[in-house]
């Protein structure tokens, strides 16, 4: 079997894998991070997406090989120890979610956004980039409210030490 | 998903040696329409061969004189937002904008795309009315004696696109009306006045081989490049799929609200 190695979360990884191997179970059964989810499978729903190499991708339509040299960081990966990321945070602040499993995918589709986007997201510009993420519970709304208010937090972290070095 | 051999190439030679050495073996770019398909074993390769590793080499986006080259490699969100794109082509920028979402844009090329030829995919509405010339690693093929049917291209065996030149029009516009569900297009159309002054309207989605020019709709535009000119041509529905999702009437009638569109979008 061929071999992959990838840094995932920060950390190098390396496994023999069967050539047909996704991402997300490479993820979920070879490393035991089960938070990236299966949904659809088909690349509609957005329930894996992972960043790699800092875009957001669907790990269900990604070979592991493929991915071979990459930095993967997954929903488990955003935490700094007990402190919630601020996409974290601001989705369970604003409930922006209800049964939770689509929330990993939504989070990591959310940050990738305000990467490309900027801090100051409208509600259509979410409500269209959400396009390749779907929610069967919450009917969005509080995940819209919970995708601005992260958005604007994550600005903050930035923005205090360059306060502090004037 | 069938098992296969995995190949990832360092060099366009060992890609396309590897692609004839195996014969059933497939090229794998962005992988968002061929995973997809050997996912639900529509598409069984006995060999994939990787062109990951020759993404630097194949992608990139610049200006060369009157056209845009762009990278068979390039994704379509960094088509997308190609500020030297968005300058020279705005439509065809636009067009890589709604391809899939935002995560399928991370992954998916353009060169892929056009490998593959699907029927409801956009770019080649864009090549075949902006003129493009598809570049492989042994030749350039027009846009014109490129597209050959459903999944068939003037490619051959282990014939790989390395980049697609664009040349500038004057002006463009396209317009898709997209299935609600799988949000590939049930119609687009782009239309293009070039830089020499021709028309061109080609329809994707609809046709049921594929990619193809509305040359009612050409005429019209020539005389007069405005979504007015279009108030009375109608597409026949004679040649336009009928699936579950639409009839080839309901696919007609897109077709002509759609080119109005996109014509008030390119004169917008």
């Amino acid at each position: 079997m061929p071999t992959v190695s990838m840094t995932v979360n920060g950390k190098t990884v390396r496994r023999d894998v069967d050539p047909r191997t996704l991402l997300v179970n490479f993820l979920r059964n070879d490393l035991r991070l089960t938070g990236t989810h299966v949904g659809c499978d088909t690349s509609q729903c957005g329930a894996c997406v992972v960043h790699a190499d800092g875009r957001a991708i669907k790990s269900c339509t990604s070979l592991a090989l493929s991915c071979d040299g990459m930095a993967v960081t997954t929903i488990e990966g955003l935490a700094t120890g007990a402190d919630l990321h601020p996409m974290q945070e601001a989705f369970r602040q604003h409930h922006g979610l209800q049964c939770g499993y689509c929330t990993p995918g939504m989070i990591m589709t959310a940050i990738d956004l305000v990467a490309r986007k900027g801090h100051h997201l409208d509600e259509h510009t979410i409500r269209e980039e959400l396009e390749g993420n779907i929610c069967r519970c919450t009917g969005y709304h509080n995940i819209v409210k919970a995708v601005a208010a992260g958005a604007e937090a994550m600005k903050a972290p930035a923005e205090v030490p360059a306060m502090a070095a004037e | 998903m069938y098992a296969f051999n995995y190949h990832r190439p360092a060099s366009l030679a060992e890609a396309s040696a590897v692609l004839v050495a195996n014969a059933d073996a497939k090229f794998m770019a962005g992988g968002q329409t061929l995973l997809p398909a050997m996912k639900l074993r529509l598409a069984n390769p006995s060999d994939l061969v990787d062109l990951v590793a020759l993404r630097a080499e194949l992608s990139g986006i610049r200006r060369e004189g009157d056209r845009v080259v762009i990278g068979a490699m390039t994704r379509h969100g960094e088509i997308a937002t190609s500020d030297v794109l968005l300058a020279a082509i705005p439509a065809l920028a636009g067009m890589a904008a709604i391809v899939g979402d935002p995560a399928v844009r991370s992954r998916g090329t353009m060169g892929g795309s056009l490998a593959n030829n699907d029927p409801a995919a956009d770019y080649p509405a864009a090549a075949l009315a902006l003129g493009a010339t598809i570049v492989t690693d042994r030749r350039e093929i027009a846009a014109d004696h490129y597209f050959l049917g459903l999944f068939e291209t003037a490619l051959e065996e282990g014939e790989i696109i390395t980049a697609i030149a664009w040349p500038i029009p004057k002006r463009a516009g396209y317009e898709k009306f997209r299935n609600p569900a799988s949000r590939y297009a049930m119609v687009g159309v782009f239309v293009a006045e070039r830089a020499d002054g021709a028309v061109r309207v080609t329809v994707t989605g609809a046709g049921a081989s594929g990619v193809f020019r509305a040359t009612d709709f050409e005429t019209a535009l020539t005389a007069d490049f405005s979504s007015a000119a279009l108030a009375g041509v109608a597409a026949s529905p004679e040649g336009l799929n009928t699936d579950i999702h639409a009839d080839a009437e309901y696919r007609a009638h897109l077709v002509g609200v759609m080119a109005r569109r996109a014509v008030a979008a390119a004169t917008a």
